[in-house]
């Protein structure tokens, strides 16, 4: 056997989804015996069989993955429960391990994945996907990169037909659910989680659980941001959304304005007035930058 | 012996490893410490506050990069996005030397984030070594090889752990961060004794040493970063000094982690080793 071979062999051994009740798979992804498996290429010793010392790997694998996704996505926890969120995560990380060396992009595929398996989520489809989206935006604003911003006296001399960019940190967001509150309540009760007795617990638990199932749809349009290394998400107006989004696509200001504003019901002068409070709130929040050195990102919707 | 070419001729002495629940003590207290151990994965981000929290840390401390991820022992190439951010980093550290694990955990492009133990062949080292060599190459930085703690052996290996670690090291022509836990809890596993590893590798290659607890379970023992370092434990690291030589040295403690002064004392008993003046090879 190859160190190739081995390799293979004893990662798909390792990453095949323990039972129900934490053990190793009994089985391998082509139906063998996983202790016949374990034993072609695992010594046993006199206190484990190869079995048991391959199942050591296992579980530190599971038990790692599972953690990581738990701590990752604690919004989608609340939505779903403990165990739907237990269910989806097994069955997500079978068909979408790791292809990062690091552990923080493990939730990265998450989104695009429970779009196409609406039946991890059933009735709450729409407002868990909506969690996840915002809970990876999340990860991406604490430490995405961030260019030097543009200030007031930068913006007095855009016009029209200047560009400006977008710091790649921030991420601009279209939900159906108001899913931002409903994180900080999540992260809120978690963060009181060390000072309050278990029972004092399973009731602020409950509570962000059935506020959950109670939120109604409201579109929600969010920039998540970060200011002093804080993530922060921030609504915005859609027609902000438009006109960041158009910056962000390296469209010059001018026509990322026409864009924002296209179809709404604003007249000229609010548009004016609305433009002045927008780009003042973007400058004293660093949002703007350079173009030049901005990579184009795939603008989330 | 402690300043060779493996860890850029440096003398670190005691060390421990920059941990977030440290951080506000560190920034307020401004303790005296040798040396801090970073995570390399944990910085190689493009920006924020961990990236922050480090540069404040490099402005009055010196500090080595420790990976977990690069995978020398995995039959794949080196993942060259891994590399790219490793030198970055290496670039804002200015660390001596760079170390990362005698292990692998990925497979066709996908990862396992464990360290998973090596069949001890000579195909095996070969492929290891070759990935040092170029690691070393691109990052321009020496790096020194972990030893790991392992729960499973395989009926593939052709030779001991330490002859496997050997022929690394000499075909790569790298050092060697020598775990001394890791021995300790491999030899409880696999039923070896420690001292013929410790008294087995070639000393001149090592350019750090870590110490660690560990935890016991009925059929085996788990390498777990999460108790005090215990004495025989602290008896093999005495004796790995006694024939190498004062050598930067680094207390883990990665888990249920207790208060900086806590870790920080626990790392400065290696002190009565270190300032013991060698007497013996190994």
């Amino acid at each position: 056997m190859t160190l190739l071979e081995l390799q293979r062999r004893m990662m798909t051994a390792v990453m095949q989804p323990l039972t129900s009740s934490g053990r190793i798979a009994p089985k391998t992804a082509d139906g063998r015996p996983m202790k016949i498996e374990a034993g072609e290429f695992i010594t046993p010793n006199s206190r484990l069989t190869s079995l048991e010392r391959l199942e050591i790997y296992s579980r530190s694998y599971w038990y790692r993955a599972l953690d990581s996704l738990y701590d990752d996505f604690p919004g989608l926890r609340a939505v779903l429960g403990q165990q739907a969120f237990h269910r989806l995560s097994r069955a997500y990380l079978a068909e979408c391990p790791s292809r990062s060396f690091t552990l923080r992009n493990l939730g990265e595929r998450l989104a695009g994945w429970l779009q196409r398996k609406p039946q991890y989520a059933r009735r709450r489809h729409a407002l868990a996907l909506d969690m996840v989206r915002l809970e990876w935006a999340h990860i991406e604003a604490f430490d995405g990169a961030a260019e030097k911003a543009l200030g007031p006296e930068d913006l007095i001399e855009l016009g029209p037909d200047l560009r400006a960019g977008l710091q790649p940190y921030i991420r601009l967001l279209e939900f159906e659910y108001p899913v931002d509150k409903l994180l900080i309540q999540v992260n809120r009760a978690s963060e009181e989680h060390e000072e309050a007795s278990n029972a004092v617990l399973r009731q602020k638990h409950n509570g962000v659980e059935q506020r959950a199932i109670r939120l109604k749809r409201e579109r929600t349009h969010l920039a998540v941001h970060r200011m002093d290394f804080t993530v922060y998400y921030r609504r915005i107006a859609a027609e902000e959304f438009r006109i960041l989004n158009a910056l962000r696509e390296g469209q010059p200001v001018g026509h990322a304005i026409q864009c924002g504003f296209e179809n709404s019901a604003a007249s000229l002068d609010e548009q004016r007035r609305l433009l002045e409070t927008w780009f003042a709130a973007w400058a004293e929040l660093g949002w703007l930058c350079p173009p030049a050195r901005v990579k184009k990102e795939r603008v989330t919707t | 012996m402690p300043a060779n070419r493996f860890n850029g001729f440096t003398d670190y002495g005691i060390g421990i490893g920059l941990r977030i629940p440290h951080y506000a003590h560190i920034f307020e207290k401004k303790p005296v410490v040798d040396w801090f151990e970073i995570i390399s994965e944990n910085y190689m981000i493009d920006g924020g506050r961990p990236l922050a929290a480090l540069d404040l840390i490099l402005e009055r401390y010196r500090v080595v990069q420790h990976g977990v991820s690069t995978y020398f022992g995995s039959a794949e190439p080196l993942n060259r996005e891994h590399l790219r951010r490793l030198k970055a980093l290496v670039k804002r550290t200015n660390a001596p030397w760079l170390t990362d694990h005698l292990c692998w955990g990925s497979v066709d492009g996908t990862y396992n984030h464990d360290l998973l133990p090596m069949p001890y062949t000579f195909e095996a080292a070969e492929i290891t070594a070759r990935k040092v060599r170029e690691a070393r190459d691109f990052l321009e930085v020496p790096i020194a090889v972990e030893n790991v703690s392992s729960y499973a052996e395989f009926h593939m290996s052709e030779m001991t752990e330490w002859e496997f670690l050997t022929e690394v090291l000499e075909r790569a022509d790298c050092g060697i961060l020598l775990d001394v836990n890791n021995i300790y809890v491999s030899s409880r596993n696999h039923y070896f004794d420690p001292y013929d590893y410790l008294n087995s590798i070639p000393a001149e290659r090592v350019a750090q040493i870590h110490i660690a607890g560990h935890s016991k379970f009925q059929k085996y023992i788990l390498d777990t970063h999460d108790h005090p370092v215990i004495d025989p434990v602290w008896k093999m690291y005495e004796h790995a000094i006694r024939g190498i030589g004062p050598t930067a040295t680094l207390l883990e403690w990665d888990d249920s982690v207790p208060s900086f002064e806590e870790v920080h004392a626990e790392a400065l008993k290696a002190k009565r080793y270190i300032q013991a003046p060698a007497t013996a090879g190994l």
